[in-house]
């Protein structure tokens, strides 16, 4: 069976990054490799996903509703909304902790979900629920580096070592800020 | 990770994970390409970035992004006609654009071959509608190869390109969203020796090549005879795939094309079901004989496929006509004309069908639907700011009229303008439409720049004839925002700057106003006087498009902190305005009441400090830029 890794977040967070860095990895760890982005209109601060499928026998390249073994999200809202489409009973939710409100919460029609909230609602599909924040982050985007660190910390996924998503942020980065943002993969990773 | 200018000049064979667009882009280069035109339209634009990622002068082609499909179809189609290999792509909407010249090209012989590349879009990600262009191949006569993977997008281009040169005939490559954009390992080729050269080849003895009412006949039956001729070297291309069923000789079979037929093959090894895949590469013509065999051979197939009925029709006609006794099943729910397939999709369908070897996937457990997230107007947008000085402005009971571009957004809440959409550049014309007759409603339509150049001119000069009683704001950014900054016609990244108040004077627009996006009492006021202008009138509303230009300035300076906005607490009356009507994304607002700067969003464009009945919004000190 494919391993399935749900990436999502907000337009304009950069989860590309995210995305390259993981297939990179994978591919360092042996795995055929899948995927696919968003791109267009909805990268516009709207709700964006990314898909990864490690395994020949994944075709396609889309996590198929209710089949990712992670979702990651760089923000809360978006994990949960990625968990309730994606994830699978069993698989785990992890998170960058960040809030970034809506129209519809701003203008009072819909609430923001709380932390223990997105926790509840994952554990009712039978997920678990992973978070990290890291402090004093200088350029939001290096939020992608604390995610990559702390996936490498849980080890939910095959292959995705300490090591491989270290070296695969380094070659995806190209040298942008590497210094820093390693400091914050391995901060996150602890 | 592969750079553009490598994936596109490296000259030995390589191989690359890579997307779908991208993979095309080099084997157009493998090809030996000469020239690629485009309109930007999401799937397809990566394809663009590509070929300008290799710098000009190691670019053995030509490309641009054309004022529009039509344009960039006919000037594809002009170089093939000079002998050299050309290709034209866009999304699927843009081949509507480009259709009264395309219908003409099989008439044509394209003595140096020409690839038309389709971004359609199941599932709508991007686009106005999900319409299936694979009803234009049979109206055009062109054939369609579908490629399922960027691995195959690479391949099928190839086979494409050389299939069109040598018949001189027009081949259309359709592609899917999520084939454009899927990523996968690919192996490329190396470039050919020796660029072929700019010899202008056109020769009227090829044609003729003017369609009129005795010469039509003639070329429609060459059109036919090529058709006819691609499609029995389809009947026997090593491109159609057959995946037999792990259980061995299978009763059961299952024809489809593209993505759809991937997520039949996972579906069937999901179930473990007794099933054979057929997966066509070529969907017009169809390879009759090959499929006439798969039929004979099956007792029972089922047609699977996206959208409209167009294999199902076909195949189920080809049954009849050989009287074969294979019974074929096809999608039973009208839902199931809708929307992109996936393995679970698949499941289902087949399940309607072989309930014993298929299920449908149970539905996801109930629960709270999170609060929506829809795209936005990004911090520092003209047009948010645009949008705030107009809905003031309007008198009750007013229509407004969106276009095409980062502007159709104010249809949503809280901003509500622009509140119907037919297409590229209706605005004008659908405007004037809603104001015949009509005394009692003002009308005011937006359009975008880019989308003035691509195919709002016509009804500018008809709007100034019939001297229309409406208000078109102009909402100029200077470039194709949505897409991804995309040059347009008239800015001057390409060619000569062409200044939209010159151009509209020229065109005979009697009332014209330009203003700063920003200066929302100016723009109010500028918007009022023309409303009650009778007559044509139009105003400008202008701002670079910040996303573009905060890009820029970070590239420049990688270490620019952009300054920014705060809400001064002391004074906030809590009128929620910037949150609630201006709604830039920049706002927070928090349980207890307040509202905050998010330090991750804001430019400190300042364009909401106007907006605040308290002036409460107050520029930070520090910080660089605006």
């Amino acid at each position: 069976m494919a391993f399935n890794v749900y990436i999502c977040g907000v337009g304009g967070q950069g989860i590309g990054v995210l995305a390259a860095a993981l297939s990179t990895a994978a591919e360092a760890a042996g795995h055929e490799v899948r995927g696919c982005d968003t791109h267009g209109l909805a990268q516009r601060h709207g709700s964006v996903s990314s898909h990864l499928r490690l395994g020949g026998d994944a075709l396609t390249p889309r996590v198929p509703e209710g089949q990712a073994d992670i979702v990651l999200a760089l923000e809360r809202l978006e994990g949960l909304r990625g968990a309730l489409y994606a994830l699978k009973p069993g698989g785990t939710l992890l998170y960058y902790d960040t809030v970034y409100q809506p129209v519809t919460v701003r203008t009072g029609l819909r609430a923001y979900p709380s932390a223990e909230k997105v926790e509840a609602q994952v554990a009712e599909l039978g997920g678990k629920t992973a978070r990290v924040s890291v402090e004093g982050i200088s350029d939001p985007r290096m939020q992608n580096a604390a995610l990559l660190g702390r996936l490498a910390a849980l080890g939910l996924a095959p292959g995705f070592t300490r090591e491989t998503l270290r070296s695969a942020l380094a070659d995806t980065l190209g040298g942008r800020a590497l210094e820093a943002n390693l400091a914050v993969f391995d901060k996150a990773a602890g | 990770m592969i750079s553009l200018k490598e994936l596109m000049t490296r000259r030995d064979a390589f191989t690359g994970l890579t997307m779908g667009n991208y993979a095309l882009a080099r084997a157009m280069a493998e090809a030996g390409l000469k020239v690629a035109t485009s309109y930007p339209g999401s799937p397809t634009p990566e394809i663009g970035a590509a070929l300008l990622g290799a710098p000009e002068e190691e670019r053995p082609y030509y490309f641009e992004f054309s004022t529009n499909e039509k344009v960039a179809l006919e000037k594809a189609a002009g170089a093939s006609l000079n002998g050299h290999l050309s290709a034209c792509f866009f999304k699927s909407v843009g081949l509507n654009v480009a259709a009264d010249s395309l219908i003409q090209l099989s008439m044509m012989e394209l003595i140096g071959g020409m690839v038309v590349i389709l971004g359609d879009d199941p599932g709508a990600n991007s686009s106005q509608n999900e319409q299936d262009n694979r009803h234009f191949a049979r109206m055009s006569y062109i054939p369609m190869l579908e490629p399922a993977t960027p691995r195959e997008a690479r391949g099928m281009f190839l086979e494409a390109a050389a299939v069109s040169r040598r018949l001189r005939m027009p081949v259309f490559l359709r592609l899917t969203t999520h084939v454009c954009h899927a990523r996968e390992r690919v192996d490329f080729g190396p470039l050919p020796d020796g660029a072929a050269g700019w010899e202008p080849g056109f020769d009227p003895k090829n044609g003729p090549y003017v369609p009129v009412a005795a010469t039509v006949f003639p070329l429609k039956e060459k059109a036919l005879r090529k058709q006819d001729e691609f499609g029995r070297l389809m009947d026997v291309s090593a491109m159609n795939r057959l995946f037999p069923a792990a259980s061995g000789p299978a009763r059961l079979g299952i024809v489809s094309a593209g993505l759809p037929a991937l997520c039949a093959v996972e579906a069937v090894a999901a179930a473990g079901a007794p099933a054979d895949v057929l997966k066509l590469a070529c969907t017009w013509p169809l390879p009759s004989e090959k499929l006439a065999d798969f039929l004979a051979s099956h007792e029972e197939v089922f047609v699977l496929e996206d959208l409209d009925r167009v294999l199902e029709t076909e195949i189920k006609a080809l049954a009849f006509d050989r009287g074969l006794k294979c019974r074929v099943h096809s999608r039973k729910e009208r839902s199931d004309l809708m929307g992109e397939m996936t393995p679970p999709r698949a499941a289902a369908m087949l399940a309607s069908a072989w309930p014993e070897h298929f299920k449908a996937p149970p539905p996801r457990p109930a629960a709270e639907e999170p609060a929506a997230r829809l795209p936005q107007l990004c911090p520092g947008c003209g047009h948010r700011s645009a949008f705030h000085a107009v809905k003031r402005a309007l008198p009750p009971g007013a229509i407004t009229v969106a276009d095409i571009g980062c502007h159709s957004m104010g249809f949503m809440p809280p901003y509500e303008m622009g509140t119907v959409l037919l297409s590229m550049g209706h605005s004008v014309s659908t405007g004037a439409g809603l104001a015949l007759g009509n005394s009692s409603r003002k009308v005011v339509s937006f359009l975008g720049d880019s989308t003035f150049f691509h195919a709002a001119m016509p009804g500018i000069v008809n709007a100034v004839v019939q001297d229309s009683d409406i208000t078109l704001v102009l909402l100029e950014n200077g470039t194709t925002a949505m897409t991804g900054h995309q040059p347009r016609a008239g800015t001057g990244e390409i060619g000569d700057k062409i200044p939209l108040p010159r151009l509209l004077e020229a065109m005979g627009v009697k009332f014209l106003r330009d203003v700063e996006a920003y200066k929302q009492a100016e723009l109010a006021a500028a918007l009022k006087e023309a409303m009650d202008h009778k007559g044509f009138a139009v105003v400008i509303a202008r701002h670079p498009c910040m996303l573009k230009f905060m890009r820029e300035a970070k590239a420049r300076n990688p270490g620019l902190k952009p300054s920014r906005v705060a809400v001064d607490q002391a004074k906030c009356a809590r009128h929620y305005t910037c949150v609630a009507e201006f709604a830039c994304p920049s706002f927070v607002k928090h349980d207890a009441g307040s509202v905050t700067v998010h330090p991750e969003l804001c430019i400190g464009d300042g364009s909401c400090v106007q907006t605040c009945p308290a002036a409460a919004i107050v520029r930070e000190k520090g910080g660089e830029g605006k």
